[in-house]
């Protein structure tokens, strides 16, 4: 839907490109509640991250500790393996993205987006004619040309959303970071803004972060996803590796969904609801743990084997099958599974069920779940 | 078929229809009516005679009465005390908004108290309050006449208590407002490489400036008009220690009512200016100015 002149894009391109951001240990506390603890995090140059966390989960105070915007209790942030710990929001030439863009209402878009080269000490600060030139491109860069002379308020959300990162791009930022970019706007103008926003992030190689609480949003547009869970990463890893190999319960619960089966090991058996369950533990010990697995990943399975046994609570036909809901028994919840026409069913009838993938975790002494053990 | 023949008229044959928030025409014209006296009796008829008795022997007498020394003194000494005292507040209650809305900081309910204590307190109390502290008798008295400095019964004792009395007005007009803002608009413009001064100046206080002036319009009508503060410790010395208020109740009680009133209609007038400019304010600016304006 967008398409930009080569000639914007270059206007882009003048700033330095991929800058390397390491954080190491950072830790923030926000009185006696530690907003973030003991995070660190490489990003390569170039890189698109998301930082997805549930709310609370401390995604916004480390996109804002990287900005500059708080400064941590401890650890240290570096660009481009220089130490930037301590310096001034102003000075590290971040290019922000807020969460409701934070546009200055009072100004209109050509004035807003001239902002940060106009407050520039008069040495380093463009002519006149270049910042309008500069302007003029970028809004055409966001295909916003000839909507310069409106205020904010006069404009859609997905528009001010342009605005912003027009704003913040005409700076030659290092590095880009947006505050749940897509968080204030409606479910198809988030779609080709999520498409727009990859190819900003192609064509200005710059090393991007960005917040969101939407595990899809995050899934489909990062090179890496940071989870983080109550100020702690879970887990970096590619879409890929969060999928296939969750590292703990937190992750996979809140990367797709999932079932989760509280099971027993003893002497390297998993037992639930007094049947054996197939899965590898790994020499984890013995005690209380639990299952989890994906619900594509639960079949019906032929007469006489299985993991797991289930009850037929309703039936419906599909095209290319039919899909039960099943209610295992032990499990309090039931699950809808699609089977082949040719694996009998009946309602109420009981059914064997097998499991493709699933990934087991004990509990420690608290009953929490930690230690990922590879699955079947 | 009389249920039918209600009508949106009111007036068929039948019961007589009208929505439960309209009240009848009695009750109607009674409140208004009520209102109307009220205000008259209370409001226009004291404004117009201040008006009447001014101008009572005719537009030389009114105008004799700004040629007095005397009252020239008094002008000038309002106008100067205003001149002092309302920039001072507009900085304090920058300052003071600033920190209470935009940081967060031990004892910030206590300054939000404290910032209303003028409302509270009566100018007399706060009149007297500087005389103990600043008088002859007071707690720094001796030290300042020690070394040449009059504060009671000079101008900077009336324009600190006047400082005192006005004290909240910008303040409180403001806080509410850049609660309301927030800061992220300042932290937008931070990380695009703008000052802090850089910021305040070009996203703050754009975003502010409606509200301030309406803070300041209220500052300056109390301050010009204050008189129960002034007053204890003004010592009342004609054609030095007297603002307009004064001045205005020294006539009165030397039975020079025409003078009196004159001056009266120079502090009448400035009433008038100040509700006029108030209400295009809230009239053309009201999305500007915080819930809490709006409602004054």
């Amino acid at each position: 839907m967008l398409t930009r002149s080569p000639d914007a894009l270059a206007a882009t391109e003048g700033s330095k490109r991929g800058t390397s951001i390491r954080i190491e240990g950072v830790e923030q506390d926000f009185g006696a509640f530690p907003a973030l603890r003991d995070v660190s995090l490489d990003i390569q140059p170039g890189e698109l991250v998301a930082l997805l966390g549930p709310s609370g989960s401390g995604k916004t105070t480390l996109l804002r500790v990287i900005a500059g915007l708080n400064s941590p209790d401890r650890g240290r942030i570096l660009f481009d393996g220089e130490n930037a710990t301590n310096l001034p929001v102003q000075d590290r030439h971040v290019g922000m993205v807020f969460q409701n863009y934070a546009l200055f209402k009072h100004m209109t878009v050509a004035d807003n987006i001239a902002y940060g080269l106009r407050v520039r000490p008069r040495r380093t600060r463009p002519s006149r004619a270049a910042i309008k030139a500069r302007v003029t491109e970028l809004l055409q860069f966001v295909q916003l040309d000839g909507l310069g002379g409106r205020f904010p308020a006069q404009l859609s959300g997905g528009q001010r959303q342009r605005v912003a990162l027009a704003r913040a791009l005409a700076i030659e930022p290092r590095v880009l970071l947006l505050d749940e970019p897509f968080g204030a706007l409606d479910a198809r103008v988030r779609k080709d803004l999520r498409r727009w926003l990859r190819d900003i992030h192609k064509q200005t190689g710059l090393t991007t972060v960005f917040v969101t609480h939407d595990q899809d949003e995050a899934m489909e547009l990062a090179d890496r996803v940071v989870v983080l869970n109550e100020g702690r990463i879970e887990q970096i890893g590619t879409p890929e590796e969060l999928y296939d190999r969750p590292a703990s319960p937190f992750v996979i619960s809140f990367v797709g969904e999932a079932v989760a089966l509280p099971v027993t090991i003893s002497d390297g058996h998993v037992t639930f609801g007094g049947r054996e369950l197939h899965i590898d533990t790994h020499g984890l010990r013995s005690g209380p743990a639990r299952v989890f697995f994906r619900p594509a990943d639960i079949a019906v399975a032929a007469e006489g084997s299985g993991d797991l046994e289930g009850r037929v609570e309703s039936l419906r036909r599909t095209p290319a099958g039919v899909r039960a809901t099943i209610a295992i028994d032990g499990y309090d919840q039931t699950l809808e599974i699609d089977s082949p026409l040719d694996r009998s069913a009946s309602l109420g009838g009981r059914v064997p069920l097998s499991l493709a993938k699933a990934r087991i975790f004990p509990a420690d002494e608290n009953g929490d779940y930690f230690n990922a053990g590879d699955g079947i | 078929m009389s249920e039918i023949a209600i009508t949106s008229s009111g007036r068929g044959r039948g019961v007589k229809f009208r929505p439960v928030t309209h009240d009848s025409s009695f009750a109607r014209y009674t409140l208004i009516a009520t209102a109307v006296l009220f205000l008259a009796i209370f409001l226009f008829a004291p404004l117009a005679i201040v008006f009447v008795e001014a101008f009572s022997k005719g537009i030389g007498p009114f105008l004799t009465a700004f040629g007095d020394p005397d009252a020239r003194a008094a002008i000038r000494l309002t106008l100067l005390v205003a001149a002092i005292s309302v920039p001072a507040n507009l900085v304090f209650g920058l300052a003071a908004s600033w920190s209470i809305a935009k940081f967060s900081f031990p004892g910030k309910s206590v300054l939000i108290t404290l910032i209303d204590l003028p409302f509270s307190v009566s100018p007399v109390v706060a009149g007297l309050v500087y005389v103990l502290v600043f008088g002859g008798q007071g707690l720094f008295g001796p030290w300042l006449a020690a070394h040449g400095v009059q504060i009671i019964f000079a101008v900077p004792g009336i324009v600190l208590a006047t400082i005192f009395v006005t004290f909240p007005f910008v303040a409180r007009e403001l806080i509410p407002l850049m609660e309301e803002q927030g800061k992220i608009e300042e932290e937008a413009a931070l990380t695009l490489g703008a000052s802090g001064f850089k910021t305040f100046l070009t996203v703050t206080l754009p975003n502010i400036k409606w509200g301030l002036l309406y803070g300041v319009l209220l500052c300056n009508a109390r301050a010009m008009g204050e008189f129960g503060a002034v007053s204890v410790v003004s010592g009342h010395i004609r054609g030095l220690t007297n603002t307009i208020p004064l001045q205005v109740e020294i006539l009165y009680n030397e039975y020079n009512n025409v003078a009196a009133f004159a001056l009266a209609v120079l502090l009448a007038g400035l009433a008038l200016v100040t509700l006029g400019l108030k209400t295009f304010l809230e009239w053309r600016h009201a999305d500007a100015l915080s819930g809490r304006a709006r409602r004054h």
